[in-house]
């Protein structure tokens, strides 16, 4: 198997309240060090809550903002953007809220047309041809171009965003929380289009979302993420169904399901960690109905068989790896 | 572009000073082809000639020059350099405020500094300053004009930009291979283009007095040239003995400047994306209501809450939006009603409406009723509204950073909700207050009560909006989406709490969601909306397990439910009508594959199918398709 992404220990941290002189007032770690692998052709999901760094972790992996420690691998080769020409043909981004992503001041056909003139050099009538391509690929029809993109709904407006991602031609793509502006009808069709597509042009997918539900149905692997560091990792079929890592077993639980009674699966009085005053140890100990004494001296690393790594020193059974 | 000059000319001033201003300029323009006699032409003997003079329309300054004339060229000039310093001012000012915005850090900081410096300085003082190094000229006034006012562009550019840098857009564009320049000029620009043209609509008047007050000083023209400024300079001699020579050039500087101002407002509020919405046109204290008819109470007496046929719409421009087209609903004391649609589909306008909260213009309710304590609360006095709105029937919006006040504290907050219905001392407000806090589980309710919104996390500030729903004990409490923003375990938590509160206090809740996890798990109906009507209602237990509507089954299916593995889902195709433009027949029958010819005519009317009022003539569950199943 190939690689598409190879993370090694890549962590981002901001520095908060930034003085003239002397020390800044705190760092906020976003992401913790983090090694992961995405071969080609799968789809990563990655779960977690608000504040828990997925967003920082997909604009590192697109070199909108620089790791302060590690190393990003695409393609066997070190990120590398100082070209945005060369760089934008191997890995794209397509963003949370479909309007806010798309200029308000051009029209669609503009829209499309940056990414083939400036990534792909494209003459005009070569550019006419691909875009046409493209838009019975996503089925937009072609009249649309000549708009602007207020015209569109959120749904139509997110297959605009991901034609023009398609224009770049980029075999890795970043979805970041793709479908979570959009209503559960139209949600539901640009998932559809979002497997077909891959299957179409093989492309990998990093698809990040809040959704357990959403991340389980498209994801190849899951990996859960709780103040900026992952906790577990696994099979999409597993991780939800069978959680090793308490936090794991938490969200799951706490997904409205049809046809489960309601109960708060954790205490009412819980609050989640300070960023700038991260605790010592594992971040989850104080929620932790498992948590033991280790859990206040050390942070736990990942580790497990290696079909599912938790990040836990008193993970939970797995029913399948037991 | 032709919308911009429509809503500029609904504005009567802008209007006028658009006319005057063009009348000036066609003027000045066409000064060197007008049979005026040369104005830098001296005649002692013809000196202080009144006005109405013969062959002196406007009469002669102290060297017996033509007036008229002098004017004339004097606007040319005077208006040729205020434009010209605006143009210059506005391009060096926002190039500067767009590079420092848009690279920001390090250079924004000393860019902005120096900028900073230069708006230190009195403007007159900098200005003469300037004109003191380069030596008096009319081209130096231009340039220290000009100067002075970079700084105001600077700023005001700078700051557009550091909000439209951060936006999405601005990352696609560098994703497509766009480099600094080409994302500047090609994305940055077009979207701060307004307002710079507002802040130069604004500026221009101020510009050209500040050239006619270097000129006056005799720092700007040089004699015998002739400007508005220097005019006026000159004549303040004969100001007592002779008014008219500055009379003249005095009142075209006033008529000017007032032009561009009216103008130039005109311009900025047809420009400014938040005027054009209609935001700043305040909504009036309740919904209006236009009613061709007012319906007879409803018979059903056991419900707390009963609405009847309910109908709101919007009127934008020519447009009728049917937002809510006819709804019934009946709440029982106690119960908990879910409402569940996509967006656009009424929910959240039907809640609304119940306490006439829909921003009118352009809502207006045009029919039905929402009988409460034997009242109908459509068309009832603002009074009467006002005193059962947060008392008996509270909301909970979605967004609770938006509906707290972020200046006040929330306990504050809390007894102000009180002591809007109740007349109680402060301190015993401040008293319920941490006793709602501690109701709805929050830890340290005494000092928490002392935060400002800003200081809790969303699940918080959440519960400080139920403890708000709940402070004055309401019979029904109305809440909108209140856990969509939340995070899933602290929705759980949200709805855990919701749960028990109403079975604590037998309150009746009203819940809208898009979520069928959350309606199976808090309410025990349950209304699917789809298009401004109600197509189903019923149990629901009996409606999730068995929908009877397509659109109810096909939206059930469409949403991924956890432990279901990798899948592929069934998509709704196609998109809900337009509420504008909502077809005959059945609303879905677009999007639904059981639709037949009879679907797409008539109204079809809530009919019952196994026990449920379902707006389907072929619904799932009929007993028919069971028996062929």
């Amino acid at each position: 198997m190939t690689l598409a992404l190879r993370l090694d220990n890549l962590s981002k941290s901001f520095v908060v309240g930034k003085r003239l002189f002397g020390a800044p007032k705190g760092i906020v770690r976003a992401v913790h060090p983090v090694t992961l692998d995405v071969e080609k052709g799968e789809t990563l999901g990655i779960v977690g809550e608000s504040g828990c760094g997925k967003s920082t972790f997909a604009r590192l992996l697109v070199g909108l903002i620089e790791p302060t420690t590690g190393s990003i691998e695409i393609d066997g080769q070190p990120l590398n953007n100082a070209d945005p020409a060369a760089f934008g043909k191997k890995i794209q981004y397509v963003f949370q809220d479909p309007v806010s992503s798309i200029n308000p001041r051009k029209t669609i056909r503009q829209i499309m047309v940056a990414p083939l003139k400036h990534l792909h050099g494209m003459d005009s009538a070569a550019r006419t041809q691909r875009i046409s391509e493209i838009f019975a690929t996503v089925s937009l029809r072609e009249e649309f171009l000549d708009r602007y993109p207020h015209e569109f709904s959120g749904g139509q407006a997110q297959r605009i965003g991901i034609a023009r991602v398609l224009a770049a031609e980029a075999e890795i793509l970043i979805l970041d929380e793709p479908v979570s502006a959009l209503d559960v009808s139209v949600q539901a069709q640009v998932l559809n289009l979002l497997a077909d597509l891959k299957n179409k042009l093989n492309l990998t997918y990093l698809f990040i979302s809040h959704d357990l539900a959403v991340v389980e149905a498209v994801s190849d692997r899951i990996a859960v993420l709780y103040f900026g560091s992952v906790v577990e990792i696994g099979r999409a079929d597993d991780v939800f169904r069978a959680p090793r890592h308490p936090y794991t077993k938490l969200l799951a639980d706490s997904a409205p399901v049809v046809g489960r009674p309601l109960t708060a699966p954790e205490g009412k009085e819980t609050e989640l960690p300070d960023p700038l005053n991260p605790p010592a140890g594992c971040a989850f100990r104080a929620r932790c109905p498992r948590a033991i004494d280790r859990c206040i001296k050390e942070v736990p690393d990942l580790n497990g068989d290696n079909v599912q790594l938790a990040a836990c020193f008193n993970p939970l059974d797995s029913l399948v790896h037991a | 572009m032709r919308s911009f000059f429509k809503l500029l000319f609904r504005n009567r001033l802008a209007a006028a000073g658009a006319v005057v201003m063009a009348v000036v300029a066609l003027l000045a323009l066409a000064t060197p082809f007008l049979p005026l006699q040369d104005p830098d032409i001296t005649k002692t003997a013809d000196r202080f000639i009144r006005p109405f003079s013969e062959g002196h329309l406007l009469g002669t300054d102290h060297l017996g020059r033509d007036l008229l004339s002098r004017l004339m060229w004097g606007t040319r000039l005077s208006l040729a350099v205020g434009f010209a310093a605006a143009i210059a001012a506005a391009f060096i000012g926002s190039a500067i405020g767009i590079v420092a915005g848009y690279f920001g850090g390090r250079s924004d900081n000393i860019i902005m500094r120096i900028v900073d410096m230069l708006m230190a300085f009195p403007y007159i003082l900098l200005a003469l300053a300037i004109v003191a190094a380069l030596g008096p000229g009319l081209m130096n006034a231009l340039i220290a004009v000009a100067a002075v006012n970079v700084p105001f562009f600077a700023r005001n550019i700078r700051g557009i930009t550091v909000g439209i840098v951060h936006k999405e857009f601005i990352d696609a564009a560098k994703l497509a291979g766009l480099g600094h320049a080409k994302t500047i000029l090609s994305e940055v620009l077009p979207n701060v283009m307004p307002v710079i043209i507002i802040a130069m609509s604004t500026t221009i008047g101020w510009m050209i007095l500040e050239t006619a007050g270097l000129s006056f000083l005799g720092l700007g023209s040089q004699p015998p040239q002739a400007d508005l400024g220097s005019m006026l300079g000159e004549a303040r001699s004969a100001l007592i003995g002779n008014p008219h020579t500055s009379l003249v050039p005095g009142f075209m500087i006033l008529v000017i400047v007032m032009a561009i101002n009216l103008l130039g407002d005109g311009v900025r509020d047809a420009l400014d994306p938040r005027l054009k919405s209609g935001a700043l046109s305040r909504p009036m204290a309740a919904t209006l209501v236009d009613r061709n008819r007012v319906p007879a109470p409803s018979a059903n007496t056991n419900a707390i809450l009963s609405i009847n046929n309910l109908q709101t719409q919007f009127h934008v421009k020519d447009r009728v939006y049917k937002a809510v087209g006819g709804i019934d609903l009946d709440i029982n004391p106690g119960e908990c009603l879910g409402i569940i649609g996509e967006s656009g589909s009424g929910k959240s306008v039907t809640a609304l409406s119940i306490m006439g909260l829909v921003a009118s213009p352009p809502g207006i309710i045009t029919g039905g009723s929402v009988m409460y304590d034997r009242k109908d609360l459509v068309g009832a006095p603002y009074k009467t509204l006002r005193s059962y709105r947060g008392d008996k029937i509270a909301y909970i919006f979605q967004d609770p950073l938006a509906t707290l006040h972020p200046l006040y504290k929330v306990g504050d907050q809390l007894a102000e909700a009180i002591r809007c219905h109740h007349d109680v001392p402060k301190s015993e407000a401040w008293a319920s207050a941490v006793h709602l806090l501690k109701s709805v589980r929050i830890p340290n309710a005494e000092s928490r009560a002392e935060s400002f919104p800003h200081e809790l996390s969303g699940g918080m500030r959440q519960r400080i909006s139920i403890a708000m729903a709940l402070a004055n004990d309401p019979d029904i409490i109305i809440a909108d989406e209140p856990t969509t923003a939340l995070d899933v375990t602290v929705q759980a938590q949200i709805l855990a709490l919701l749960n028990d509160l109403r079975r604590e206090r037998g309150l009746a809740i009203i819940f809208i969601t898009h979520d069928f996890g959350v309606v199976a798990q808090l309410c025990d109906r349950v209304a699917v909306m789809y298009a401004g009507r109600i197509v189903e209602t019923g149990e629901t237990g009996n409606v999730l397990a068995d929908p009877a509507h397509p659109y109810t089954k096909r939206l059930i299916a469409c949403v991924p439910e956890l432990g279901g593995g990798r899948r592929k889902l069934a998509a709704i195709p196609g998109l809900p009508p337009a509420v504008d433009k909502l077809p005959d027949g059945c609303a879905f029958a677009d999007r639904c594959d059981k639709r037949r010819a009879e679907c797409r005519s008539g109204d079809i009317q809530l009919r019952l199918s196994l026990g449920r009022p379902v707006r389907c003539l072929y619904p799932e569950n009929a007993p028919a398709v069971r028996k062929s199943a």
